[in-house]
């Protein structure tokens, strides 16, 4: 059943039934779901958790939809791995490397979307739609399909016919949109004002679908054996992930399934989107919003919608931060997990473990802590970001030819770097 | 007539400029503000505009020509 039993303006505290709705009327303030958290701790336990389906609709009690009828295409309970090479590579004493890349449609974006579908069927919508560039499109058409619903995915009209196709398979109505990107970013507010029967998971069911990124917190938690990691490293786009982490874990320890939260929260951002990181660096709590200009390109919100939250988290956890890294370190970051690890994640992973560098380098990470890092889509999504790497040897079809160009010194340690 | 909400983000020398009244007095709109803040040197205003929707697009290009910042108060809606 669903705990969730109300909504609430996150900025003035105003009060509202659970409906499709995503701004308070009075203050316009974005709205957060309000849970009988006394109910489910009477629920809730770490026997039940673990006795639950081995997705994330393990965590059904703190999600606001009836996890009986949810709509689950396998996301969730993804790897936790030690990450010795790469952790010996930066002087990491204990790394993990959260792999979401490898859910249903290759990215994080499964688990909000799970849940956002899930409550737009109980709402009783027909219609789902949303506006990517990337890996939302992805998720919300391969959801649509299982769910039944007719789906709309619009998309700026130069994307890439890779991403194109990553959505377009499913079978939903791809829309290309002329103009630039905050032409787009308009069109789609205005047609989701004005089409109330659809359900435009992130604008309309925000709320509901935001909850689903609150997963990754919990199984963290969980892999880690009921206890929050001492670092977490975690891409911004809007901020939303990187607040609903913090708050699922501490969700856990507020409900007695854990101790205390202690984890420092590390936000990262490519320097060519970095709204979040630069008001950091000012210690202030609103961004300017920025024009973005990176190869990064599933981060690149220049307005990001939660900002103010993330940026309130990262200065009330003590030892927290928010930082960027250039692009050449990006691509430098997918190389180093790629060839250290053997995980090929999309340019925002390369933002995460270009980051995570940085902050080993600072010496941020003391002997003994525990360190996760994020990693939330697949390098394939992102192949035009690493397509120098594609320069094979080539030989004639004879063993001489091989013996004179191919060098077969052994290979030590990791082989990308930037210095 | 159509109600738009927006939201609208000043820098540098256009935080003295007053721009919400411009809107209000230059083009047949209602201006309604919901909520702001206002710092030295960045603010941002979250406005309900009511009027019709060729002025209040006539509105809202004025103001983006003038330097300020306009965006859905969702924020950006497109996700990568």
């Amino acid at each position: 059943m669903a705990y969730a039993s109300a909504l609430h303006c996150r900025e003035c505290g105003k009060e509202y039934p659970i409906a499709p709705i995503h701004v308070c009327e009075w203050c316009f303030g974005p709205l957060e779901i309000t849970y009988d958290y006394d109910a489910i701790s009477r629920a809730i336990s770490r026997e039940k958790i673990k006795d639950g389906p081995l997705t994330m609709w393990r965590y059904a009690d703190l999600l606001p939809v009836d996890g009986d009828n949810a709509v689950d295409i396998g996301t969730g309970m993804t790897p936790l791995l030690k990450a010795d090479n790469l952790g010996r590579e930066l002087g990491i004493d204990e790394l993990w490397i959260k792999n979401d890349a490898v859910n249903p449609s290759y990215s994080f974006k499964d688990r909000v979307v799970s849940v956002a579908v899930t409550k737009a069927l109980e709402f009783g919508f027909d219609t789902l739609a949303c506006a990517s560039t990337g890996n939302l499109a992805g998720a919300v058409a391969a959801h649509g399909a299982k769910a039944n619903m007719r789906t709309l995915v619009f998309i700026p009209r130069d994307l890439e016919v890779g991403k194109v196709i990553g959505a377009a398979i499913y079978g939903p109505t791809v829309v290309a949109v002329d103009g630039n990107y905050d032409d787009v970013n308009r069109l789609c507010s205005e047609l989701a004002d004005a089409h109330e029967g659809w359900a435009f998971v992130n604008i309309n069911m925000r709320p509901y679908y935001s909850e689903g990124s609150k997963t990754l917190g919990y199984e963290v938690v969980e892999q880690l054996g009921w206890k929050a990691p001492d670092h977490a490293v975690v891409p911004i786009a809007s901020g939303s992930l990187f607040t609903k982490i913090w708050k699922g874990m501490n969700e856990f320890a507020s409900l007695g399934l854990i101790d205390d939260v202690r984890t420092k929260m590390h936000g990262a951002q490519a320097d060519g989107c970095s709204p979040v990181a630069r008001a950091f660096s000012e210690e202030q709590l609103h961004v300017r919003p920025v024009v973005p200009d990176t190869i990064a390109k599933s981060l690149a919100i220049g307005n990001p919608a939660d900002a103010y939250y993330a940026l309130k988290i990262a200065q009330e956890a003590e030892g927290s931060t928010i930082g960027s890294t250039p692009d050449p370190e990006i691509i430098d970051g997918i190389k180093l997990l790629a060839q250290s690890e053997g995980i090929f994640t999309e340019t925002a992973g390369g933002v995460v473990i270009a980051n995570l560098k940085k902050l080993a380098e600072a010496g941020r990470f003391q002997k003994g802590e525990s360190v996760v890092a994020f990693i939330t889509g697949n390098g394939l999504k992102t192949i035009e970001a690493v397509e120098q790497e594609a320069n094979p040897i080539n030989i004639t079809a004879t063993v001489s030819s091989f013996e004179e160009l191919v060098d077969l010194k052994p290979q030590v340690g990791t082989k990308a770097t930037s210095s | 007539m159509a109600i738009r909400r927006v939201r609208l983000t000043f820098e540098g020398d256009l935080i003295t400029d007053p721009v919400i009244y411009q809107l209000g007095k230059d083009f047949d709109i209602i201006t309604n503000i919901r909520r702001a803040e206002v710092h030295a040197d960045v603010g941002w205003v979250i406005l309900e505009l009511d009027g019709a929707e060729a002025e209040i697009d006539m509105a809202l290009a004025w103001a983006s020509g003038k330097g300020v910042r306009v965006d859905p108060i969702t924020g950006n809606v497109i996700e990568g």
